[in-house]
């Protein structure tokens, strides 16, 4: 889905909020977010996909305001409702109060039949492919052109995995594109590697 | 849409308070935190991270662990016992060197090699850094201190999936001879981030 969480290359943000050194927690509850989002994963009531696709499908404000722990916590508390481990009403009965929870899904995918297996050097675009569900392709790489480096393990496929639909693992390639080409005259030099999966991949002849 | 929908209202429970509710409702169903708020803590942000120091430590004092380092990661770390999650399947280990500065990010949400280098920090996590750092990576780095000359390439290496990546930084070369111990101290997480350089 072309959600609010695709922030790479967004324009009108500010600096970054940085300080040396700085620390993953502030609160106690902040800990016991992780920890219970970590429970939740060992106890296999998730997986991955499905996390990261909850916290995607939250109201776009609800995203934009929540720090980092909420968004994670509302992820699980959703997951939660979804999987039918306890009711919203239950949840809110105990917190006290509203307890926002993510937006309803929409249909995931399989894999592309037609996949190729690529080697380092190999020139590669990543498809035009615009899907409802979820999926790891950044929006800024969309049909764009870049340079195989490197091949993964095979990994379960995200628009499947987070929907429960049936998919074969696949690996994935880290692609070096130049910045100049994801957003011509409109970015600093640099070269930008991105994990992508094998099925949003198709081969492009040698320059 | 409802009102009880609605995202922002008065009735909103506190963050802490749908902490307490998600908690009571895992418990209930025997689910219990098997670590202490204390020792996650402390996991989070010295334990993993020195972690790391270790990798980058060993790497700098002998050539053939930094050969099997660069060829696979998760193989390397897991000779000097360091694990990682059984999702992250695959580390790739950045090499900067004078003319090459390597820099991690995650566009999408928040990924990391969290038990190699610690859980990230808020920055990291900020919409500002996803936005920012793939597209204008030069001025943030300088805005966040680490001034680059105009010669020096730079490598941003955006996680989105579950393969991990950390930098291994230039050593400083003040540091030949030092110990690895004492090297390993030298090492933070933000170098192995790569938004400073040692």
């Amino acid at each position: 889905m072309d959600g609010i969480h695709d922030m790479g290359g967004r324009q009108g943000f500010g600096r970054v909020r940085y300080a040396p050194k700085a620390h993953a927690f502030h609160a106690d509850w902040e800990v016991r977010a992780n920890q219970l989002y970590g429970l939740a994963v060992r106890a296999g009531i998730f997986n991955m996909d499905e996390y990261r696709h909850a916290i995607e499908r939250m109201e776009p404000r609800h995203y934009l305001t929540a720090s980092y722990y909420e968004r994670s916590l509302t992820s699980l508390a959703t997951l939660l409702v979804e999987k039918g481990i306890v009711t919203r009403e239950e949840l809110e009965r105990r917190a006290q109060g509203a307890f926002p929870l993510a937006m309803p899904s929409a249909p995931g995918r399989t894999n592309v039949v037609a996949r190729e297996r690529f080697k380092p050097g190999d020139r590669v675009r990543v498809r035009l492919d615009f899907v409802p569900g979820h999926i790891r392709m950044p929006g800024y790489i969309r049909g764009k052109t870049g340079v195989v480096v490197g091949e993964s393990p095979l990994y379960p496929f995200p628009d499947a995995h987070a929907h429960g639909v049936e998919s074969q693992d696949e690996p994935t390639y880290d692609v070096r594109f130049r910045s100049e080409d994801l957003w011509p005259n409109s970015a600093e030099p640099a070269l930008i590697h991105v994990g992508v999966f094998q099925s949003y991949l198709e081969r492009v002849a040698p320059a | 849409m409802p009102d009880k929908d609605l995202v922002i209202q008065r009735t909103t429970a506190t963050v802490p308070q749908r902490v307490e509710a998600v908690e009571a409702v895992l418990d209930e169903r025997g689910m219990k935190p098997a670590e202490s708020v204390e020792q996650l803590r402390d996991m989070a942000e010295e334990a993993w991270a020195r972690n790391g120091a270790r990798v980058v430590a060993k790497a700098w004092v002998d050539p053939e662990f930094r050969k099997r380092l660069l060829a696979n990661g998760r193989d390397a770390v897991a000779e000097l016992g360091i694990t990682m999650p059984k999702h992250h399947r695959h580390l790739v280990v950045l090499e900067n060197t004078p003319k090459v500065q390597n820099v991690i990010c995650c566009t999408l949400c928040s990924c990391t090699a969290y038990t190699i280098i610690g859980l990230p920090p808020d920055w990291y996590k900020d919409l500002e850094y996803r936005a920012r750092v793939v597209r204008e990576s030069r001025t943030v780095l300088k805005e966040m201190g680490l001034d680059l000359p105009p010669d020096v390439e730079i490598r941003v290496w955006d996680t989105t999936t579950d393969t991990r990546y950390m930098v291994l930084p230039a050593q400083p070369p003040e540091t030949r001879g030092w110990p690895e111990e004492k090297l390993a101290a030298i090492v933070t997480r933000d170098a192995m981030i790569g938004v400073a350089r040692l």
